[in-house]
């Protein structure tokens, strides 16, 4: 197997990329009737539960998802394990797609858009309080860091074209960032790393609000922890995905031990999780088997589960294994992030929230936007490595 | 794989280390109880003088400029707002239990410690003169994490509106006059007036006519303590009022978050640590690499 990174080439216009097409296209559509008759009209957000699905899936879940270039870069850059290189472009191109859909979310979500520039501008109004704040410069910073990370893969490519403008101008750059990129590698280990952590920060001031089984000054810590296993478990799914539909070779060994890590990470969560709730005398609140114990419960042994299939013999060796235990752990986060954001916040009786279609069409259209620039870049751009097999002439 | 698994506690420990070190934060750390400024200003309503005549609802969207909360009802229009909301910074709402009925009024608390203020990006809600909390659109970004924060659901958000702000009581802060509502109750049931006097006056009354009151002022203590404050004779959680402990309630994220940021070291720490590991690493050649 060979570590070189090369196009995958074809067509790009598919039946399945009209498919997104189609779904970027309806979700655009919804965008732009919430800019034209603002959000009421077209979310269910209220004054009760002015965080919606936007914020919890697209911003928090989505970028959790997009830590796959984190939780690579710190096995292969820090850790020093060469074996997981072949992984690193992919999972940063998905990493800088997930970010960036992230960052049009918040655009789309925030009432008062036009004044997201005074953010990083208006440094003598920083409140250096609000954790929000941080998440929003670093989120910002990090979209940059990551676009600079994956940005030699499009420089290689004009640089091999051999003219014009792009050409001479990647042939300059390359050598400059050569030298650079230990420093912004750290920088794309360190944003995510105060980032992710801090999105459970955010919740720590809803005290009043948020549910006892969710609500801990642990949050940051159960935050980061959990990123970590998430980016592995995208990381795992998508090398198979990828695998599967270019029909490249399968790096089983390495998503195994990847896998593996996973699954320590996820107990150790896990441990956190209950000692710390239980050392704060709220056991009792998981078995009075209400809807909040029981939805606990749902996420305990989703996590546990997600750990014991991945740290298992068979994980090793079976790509099925593998891809199932990824799916669990990414459901284990996903319905974490999803309940401490909405289903454990209780704003007060006679608020409800569920999203509106509005507000679901335009997150399916923003990730239907995701997948086709990572088709359309993986096809153009040297991103994935591993030799084709014979079959892979599509 | 003992080298993965010892890596991933390694990764555990860089990456946590800073959340670990302050997730107990010693009680030495914690931030300063803050206490109402002698120039400080507040509302004093004592529900037992309220009559519910809502002329304090109908001067506030006077003096504030906002248009009624239309109802129809049997075919005849009422500006009847159900709750605060975007076109309503005050509100009375009535209580009834058998034979006692009680009156109370809503809006911002104007708290000493507000979660408001402490999550705002860029200071758009911030502590302005008088201790009162008062909102700058052109700095909001209308992300409604002041929404999320406030214990009291006080902050409003023009839902309807492409351009929309955020709506709250600002204690009439550009009225000669003082606040509007104050100003005209028939009963004399909301006072304006400098906190600590308001606190005396409270405190006054409960010991004058200590059947008539609870036995408590909402907001003496409540999340650090309010500069609009109650006075009933019904319990106050019978009223809506949330029974909050006198924690204020930024206190825990802002002790966490400053003990991990503090001086802004652990982040640098760990960037140069990163940065000088990637490089040494880089020029040892990665661990089980295939040379092309």
């Amino acid at each position: 197997m060979s570590s070189v990174a090369r196009p995958v080439g074809g067509k790009f216009l598919t039946p399945v990329t009209w498919f997104f097409i189609v779904l970027a296209l309806i979700g655009g559509a919804f965008t732009l009737a919430r800019f034209v008759f603002g959000l009421g009209a077209t979310t269910a957000m209220s004054d009760g539960y002015p965080w919606g699905l936007w914020i919890a899936f697209d911003v928090v879940t989505g970028t959790a998802l997009a830590c796959g270039g984190y939780s690579v870069a710190i096995l292969a850059y820090v850790f020093n394990k060469g074996k997981y290189h072949p992984l690193v472009r992919p999972a940063v191109l998905t990493s800088a797609l997930g970010y960036s859909v992230a960052a049009v979310a918040i655009i789309i979500d925030v009432g008062r858009y036009w004044n997201i520039w005074k953010i990083p501008v208006r440094v003598d109004k920083w409140n250096l309080n609000s954790g929000l704040l941080e998440v929003a410069l670093c989120v910002m910073s990090y979209v940059f860091v990551l676009w600079i990370e994956i940005s030699p893969v499009f420089m290689e490519r004009f640089k091999e074209s051999g003219h014009g403008v792009l050409a001479r101008l990647s042939t300059a750059i390359l050598p400059v960032l050569e030298k650079v990129l230990p420093f912004i590698l750290a920088l794309g280990i360190l944003l995510p790393t105060m980032h992710q952590s801090s999105l459970g920060s955010l919740y720590l001031i809803a005290w009043p609000k948020l549910h006892l089984l969710w609500h801990t000054p642990l949050l940051p810590l159960l935050y980061i922890i959990s990123v970590v296993g998430m980016g592995y478990a995208v990381v795992v799914f998508e090398a198979t995905f990828s695998s599967r539909v270019y029909r490249r070779e399968r790096e089983t060994a390495i998503l195994g031990s990847i896998g593996n890590v996973t699954a320590w990470l996820t107990l150790v969560y896990l441990a956190i999780r209950i000692v710390d709730i239980a050392l704060r005398g709220r056991l009792g609140l998981v078995f009075r088997f209400d809807g909040y114990g029981l939805l606990f419960l749902l996420e305990f042994a989703s996590f546990l589960a997600a750990a014991v299939v991945l740290i298992g013999r068979k994980a090793r060796v079976s790509p099925a294994t593998q891809v199932g235990g990824a799916l669990l752990m990414m459901w284990a986060g996903s319905l974490y992030r999803f309940d401490t954001y909405l289903v454990a916040y209780r704003p007060g009786p006679g608020w409800s929230y569920f999203p509106s279609v509005g507000e679901q069409a335009i997150t399916i259209g923003l990730v239907a936007l995701e997948v086709l620039v990572y088709v359309y870049f993986v096809k153009r751009f040297p991103i994935l490595s591993g030799a084709p097999s014979a079959s892979a002439s599509r | 794989m003992t080298v993965t698994r010892r890596s991933a506690l390694k990764v555990i420990a860089g990456a946590g280390a800073a959340c670990a070190a302050t997730a107990l934060p010693a009680p030495a750390e914690g931030r300063e109880r803050r206490k109402p400024g002698p120039d400080d200003v507040g509302l004093l309503y004592d529900a037992t003088l309220c009559v519910g005549c809502r002329a304090c609802v109908r001067k506030c969207k006077e003096a504030n400029g906002l248009p009624p909360d239309r109802r129809e009802l049997q075919g005849a229009v009422y500006d009847a707002p159900d709750d605060l909301n975007a076109q309503t910074k005050n509100i009375i709402r009535l209580h009834v239990e058998g034979n006692t009925t009680s009156y109370v009024k809503g809006g911002c608390m104007h708290c000493t410690d507000p979660a408001c203020v402490s999550v705002c990006m860029v200071g758009a809600l911030h502590k302005s003169k008088g201790g009162i909390v008062a909102y700058d659109k052109d700095l909001c970004v209308g992300c409604r994490y002041c929404q999320l924060a406030c214990p009291f659901n006080v902050p409003k958000f023009e839902w309807a509106k492409a351009f929309p702000l955020i709506v709250k009581c600002e204690l009439c802060r550009d009225r000669k006059e003082g606040p509007a509502c104050a100003e005209v109750c028939p009963r004399g049931a909301i006072e304006y007036g400098k906190v600590t006097a308001l606190r005396e006056e409270a405190r006054r009354r409960l010991a004058a006519e200590p059947k008539k009151y609870n036995g408590k002022v909402y907001g003496e203590s409540e999340v650090g303590g309010t500069h609009v404050m109650y006075l009933a004779a019904v319990p106050f959680e019978k009223l809506g009022l949330p029974q909050l402990p006198s924690e204020p309630v930024p206190e825990l994220s802002e002790t966490i978050s400053h003990g991990i940021y503090k001086g802004f070291i652990a982040p640098v720490v760990l960037w140069s640590a990163l940065a000088v590991t990637i490089w040494r690493n880089r020029k040892k050649g990665a661990e089980g690499e295939e040379k092309p």
